[in-house]
């Protein structure tokens, strides 16, 4: 009996010495020398691997930096100016400063806003839908309401409100990868800076067709009416193919255009509310975003 | 005018669906269940409803409070499941070793790999197995519970014929002795079969399964087929070298769950591989090993356990046997 | 035993319910609708201005690119329009909007019924007719048949393949036109054996139409090289690559052309459009449109002009029926489901279809039971399941090239075929666009 018990554990033994032998061999052959500056990178870097940078994940992102000769053209969204001016610093260099971003939806087509005219009966995945047709209401332009941008935000930051049919953006989570701007087929999130104090001002609408149409598929389309832009003081609004933009560099917060918006297309978030409106449904489901009017 | 649908081609769809396929399968297994009920009574209907309800409970349990998922018990994949196990125990089986066997084959073999579609093997099959590993003597006790119908039970004999070979060829007997000491006849096993597990009584009520499962394209014949053919081959081979001591391919084939393993438990969409290649690798397997560890092993059967090891083959076999492409070659450039 | 293709296909109920109804004409409306973006690859250029006034079958778009082709007025009248209108998925496309005032066709254009034999024209001139008329193939993907008639110069056309299949079910447009007019369709398939110097024509017709085999074997025997094969029914038969390997064995190679075995496949419809264009000088400016369905009370088969809307087209059948839920363009297995019912027809639209909720409504999707069925049913030999499976992890288009999910020829025997009801090509469309397009960019690198 104590026999066996003998083989067995020296058996064991040799054999795992082998094997640790065998593996030590093998890690040495095919051991790749790396830079060891791309590791402490990486440790800085956030390990979202979202692809936000553009790069493959963190580790292609670290190794890209540490070959560069100048991280100038290099940003992490997830970690922002923080993490940039870290890993500036781990490599002796001058950190560029860049203004916060945040993701915003340009559309406002919510059931009530927007008629269905239509159901769409395939795969839900707004790629999907996009490749078959032009959506399941009057509009061409705006959000689907599949949610896959909710799917591929990895920080939890977009959510579908399947009430009312269109996503919203958290912007306390919201990094700013842009991974939702590059999978929404109908390209109606814009990265926009966030603005002193998270106040922004901007269109949420993306409809091209003209006035009439526009009005008829959805009540807070923008229909390039032009107003916006006559009573902007700073020249910050253009009107391009019936949709107003607002360059968020030249806006000065004044909200002028909000009250001149004859469709409540033009959004202003986190300014403190103005007595005389009420809060609509609207406000007091989301706090984060605050419609003016 | 209705809402207007509005989705991708093709716009048509078969009316066939997942709970269908399985109603299909109980059908198939209602004439070896009567016919389990005709010979075992109420024991029979015992065994099938611990097992269908047990199965169907344990699923729901899961589902409902430990994944939290949508409760698909509906799909009636369970059930089958439950019957299957049901009908492979011996019939004088106590009800909690059903319980048992339903716990393994729906809780550990099913829902921890993600349920229906995920499983590596044949939940019944691994619920039948763990209790002959777990219970040999209640396994393998095929005594003959009270029947309702027959009278003459003395008619049958406490073993399964193949049990009754393995034994006397243990005990230094040929083939011919053994035979002669006990009246195996063929007609006797193809229709009422001396001793076995629930379901495997009849072989003639399991080939009506596989008709009705062929007519209704549940299933595809190639599966049972191959089996059966290479347990035929293989021990027909065998057999003309040396018939002392090797049995013969008529009585592998109706006898030991050959039948009930190749038509019900082998052709599990699941736990066989998709593309027709990879159906003929599978099906050879188990016949190979089956007719192996009934000649060679310790088991005198040995159907469940080659099932079970070609259900491992499974996801190899679909990655490197592809269907036959239309398209040959890639045009250059 | 009569011949089909190998591998795959499925057997989706027939309902040809309207093969009985013989065409009719549809009347000309007031206002025509027509599309600029009526064939694969560029869409033509307006060449018309509002105010202007056109006839029937003047030349109203040019086309832009090499893949590209003709379009003509179908109506005569004034020029309403040229603006950017929903095609049938709703997305802008420009249209020539015309408001009809009587029904002046073009003087060159014969408008007799005789039957005109003699082809005394030359290839090159045949191409140039094909060409000028803006004829595309009738089979469904409308790519422009001049450009198919005439193959790269280091290619040899063997076999002319005219598909008189119709594997889809419901739509009896190309059945209809083979008992009523097999001569022409001959004729036209002669012309285009004649454009492509080829000696050997096969026609091949699904064996559900014995009246089509009769009438067109019949015509047939006044050619010698044409031979017309009876086939099996089996679905998708009319797939270019499934026809060739029906007819004659010869598998089209991954990625590759059917000339690259020397076949040159054409529909009926289009075999039919060609004997217009050459010998009467007339235009594709009309199509026989099958419009049917279950819930339907009426089947007709209407020789439509192009650009009719169609809620017009309804309004003949008395209205869509309350239980209509789908309206499709095509038939019930490729066609594309109409989200704008305004949209008119095009060149190559070969039936409206209406289906009810309980017909076409999407099931719940369940879990793969890999029951192989997808694996079964798809012609080209590829592993639905797997491409599926690949494409929602997302990314993998490596891995989705190796198991040649550009093969897949989107006939939709796989979602068919699904027994848990998974919207397999739903998401393996997208994927095979998505992975060509890579395959794409490579070579163009390259």
């Amino acid at each position: 009996m104590i026999t066996t018990i003998i083989y067995t554990i020296v058996c064991l033994v040799v054999l795992g010495l082998l094997f640790s032998v065998v593996l030590y061999l093998v890690a040495q052959m095919f051991k790749v020398e790396e830079d060891p500056r791309v590791d402490i990178v990486e440790s800085l870097l956030p390990g979202a691997n979202c692809g936000g940078c553009g790069l493959a994940g963190c580790h292609a992102f670290a190794e890209d930096v540490v070959k560069a000769s100048s991280i100038g053209s290099f940003y992490c969204p997830v970690g922002g100016d923080a993490v940039m001016e870290k890993i500036a610093t781990a490599l002796g260099q001058e950190a560029v400063k860049t203004e916060p971003r945040v993701a915003v939806i340009k559309c406002h087509g919510t059931f009530d806003n927007r008629a269905k005219t239509n159901c769409f009966d395939g795969y839900a995945s707004c790629k999907v839908m996009a490749s078959l047709y032009s959506g399941d209401t009057g509009c061409k332009y705006g959000c689907l309401g599949k949610g896959d941008c909710v799917s591929v935000c990895k920080f939890d930051a977009i959510h579908l409100d399947e009430k009312r049919g269109i996503v919203e953006v958290d912007e306390e989570k919201c990094v700013a990868c842009g991974a939702c701007v590059k999978v929404c087929p109908k390209s109606i999130i814009e990265l926009r800076p966030k603005g002193p104090k998270n106040r922004r001002v901007y269109v949420s609408c993306s409809n091209k067709d003209k006035g009439a149409i526009a009005r008829k598929a959805c009540s807070v389309s923008c229909i390039g009416c032009g107003k916006c832009a006559k009573v902007c003081a700073f020249e910050a609004i253009t009107i391009e193919n019936n949709l107003a933009y607002i360059d968020a560099s030249k806006c000065k917060l004044c909200r002028k255009c909000i009250d001149e918006c004859p469709t409540n297309a033009i959004w202003a978030v986190n300014f403190p509310l103005k007595v005389a409106v009420t809060p609509n449904k609207v406000e007091v489901q989301n706090p984060v975003v605050k419609n003016e009017n | 005018m209705a809402r207007l649908l509005v989705s991708g081609a093709p716009h048509l769809h078969v009316k066939e669906n997942t709970q269908s396929l399985m109603r299909d399968v109980l059908i198939a297994l209602a004439p070896s269940l009567l016919v389990s009920i005709y010979f075992f009574g109420f024991s029979a209907i015992k065994l099938v409803l611990v097992g269908v309800i047990s199965c169907v409970l344990v699923e729901y349990l899961i589902q409902k409070f430990i994944m939290k998922t949508k409760v698909t018990v509906n799909d009636l994949s369970a059930t089958v499941t439950g019957c299957l196990l049901a009908l492979n125990l011996p019939p004088s089986s106590p009800w909690w070793l059903v319980v048992i066997g339903a716990i393994v084959a729906i809780g550990i073999v099913k829902m921890t790999f993600g349920g229906l579609g995920q499983n590596i093997f044949n939940p019944a099959l691994v619920g039948r197995v763990f209790l002959l590993i777990s219970f040999p003597t209640l396994m393998t006790d095929w005594t003959i519970p009270e029947s309702w119908f027959r009278t003459d039970v003395d008619a049958f004999t406490g073993a399964t014929p193949l049990g009754i070979a393995k034994e006397g060829l243990a005990a230094g007997l040929t083939l011919p002795e053994i035979f002669a000491a006990n009246e195996f006849t063929f007609r006797e096993m193809f229709f009422i079969k001396a001793g076995g597990s629930v379901g495997e009584i009849s072989a003639l009520a399991l080939i009506l399964g596989f008709v009705y499962l062929l007519i209704r394209r549940v299933i595809k014949p190639h599966i049972p087929l191959i089996i059966v053919g290479t347990i035929a081959v293989m021990t027909g081979i065998f057999n003309l070298i040396n018939p002392e001591i090797y049995t013969g391919p008529l009585f592998n084939i109706f006898t030991g769950g050959v039948l009930l393993g190749s038509i019900f438990m082998a052709t599990d969409y699941v736990t066989s591989p998709m593309s027709v290649k990879g159906i003929v690798i599978y099906s050879i397997g188990i016949g190979v090993i089956t007719v192996l560890i009934r000649y060679f092993g310790a088991y005198p059967e040995g159907i469940s356990f080659a099932i079970l090891i070609m259900n491992t083959t499974v996801p190899l076999l679909n990655k490197y046997c592809k269907p036959w492409r239309y398209a040959k070659e890639v045009k250059n450039g | 035993m009569k011949r089909t293709f190998s591998i795959g296909g499925i057997h989706p109920q027939e309902n040809n319910l309207s093969r009985e109804a013989h065409i009719e004409t549809f009347p000309v409306l007031d206002v025509a609708y027509i599309s600029m973006a009526q064939h694969l690859g560029a869409p033509a250029e307006p060449v018309v201005q509002k105010g202007d006034k056109v006839k029937v079958g003047q030349v109203i778009g040019k086309p832009t690119g090499f893949i590209s082709t003709f379009v003509h007025s179908s109506v005569s009248g004034t020029v309403k329009a040229v603006e950017p209108k929903g095609d049938l998925a709703g997305n802008p496309v420009m249209h020539i909007v015309i408001d009809v005032e009587g029904d002046e066709w073009c003087e060159e254009i014969n408008r007799s019924k005789d039957i005109v034999r003699e082809i005394p024209f030359s290839s090159e001139e045949i191409l140039e007719k094909i060409k000028n008329a803006g004829v595309v193939g009738l089979g469904g993907a409308a790519f422009p048949t001049h450009v198919k008639l005439n193959p790269p110069k280091d290619k040899k056309a063997e076999y002319l393949i005219i598909n008189g299949t119709e594997c889809e079910p419901y739509i009896t447009s190309d059945d209809r036109i083979m008992r009523e007019r097999p001569d022409e369709i001959v004729i036209g398939a002669a012309i285009m054996m004649k454009a492509l110097k080829v000696d050997k024509c096969y026609i091949g017709i699904e064996e559900n139409k014995p009246e089509a085999i009769v009438s067109i074997t019949r015509a047939a025997s006044h050619y010698p090289d044409m031979k017309v094969v009876a086939l099996k029914k089996k679905y998708p038969q009319g797939g270019e690559k499934q026809l060739i390997a029906a007819l004659t064995g010869r598998k089209v190679p991954s990625l590759a052309l059917p000339i690259e075995v020397g076949a040159v496949v054409q529909n009926v419809g289009t075999s039919l459009a060609v004997y217009e264009a050459v010998q009467k000088n007339k235009p594709l400016i009309d199509n026989v449109v099958t419009v049917t369905g279950n819930c339907v009370p009426q089947h007709r088969n209407f020789l439509v002009r192009v650009g009719t809307p169609f809620s017009k087209i309804l309004n003949a059948i008395g209205g869509a029926p309350s239980d209509a839920a789908k309206f499709v363009s095509g038939g019930p297995m490729m066609g594309k489901a109409v989200a704008n019912i305004e949209a008119s027809t095009l060149k190559a639209t070969s039936a409206l279809l209406l289906l009810t909720e309980a017909e076409t409504k999407r099931k719940e999707e369940g879990n793969c039971i890999r029951c192989g069925n997808c694996i079964d049913a798809c012609p080209m030999g590829l592993e639905p399941y797997l491409l599926n499976k690949l494409s929602r992890i997302g990314g993998m288009y490596d891995e989705l090239e190796k198991e040649k999910i550009h093969d897949c020829i989107e006939c939709g025997c796989c979602l068919y075929s699904c027994p848990a009801h998974i919207p397999l090509l739903d998401i393996i469309r997208v994927s095979k666009a998505e992975v060509m397009n890579i395959m794409r960019n490579r070579s163009v690198k390259k």
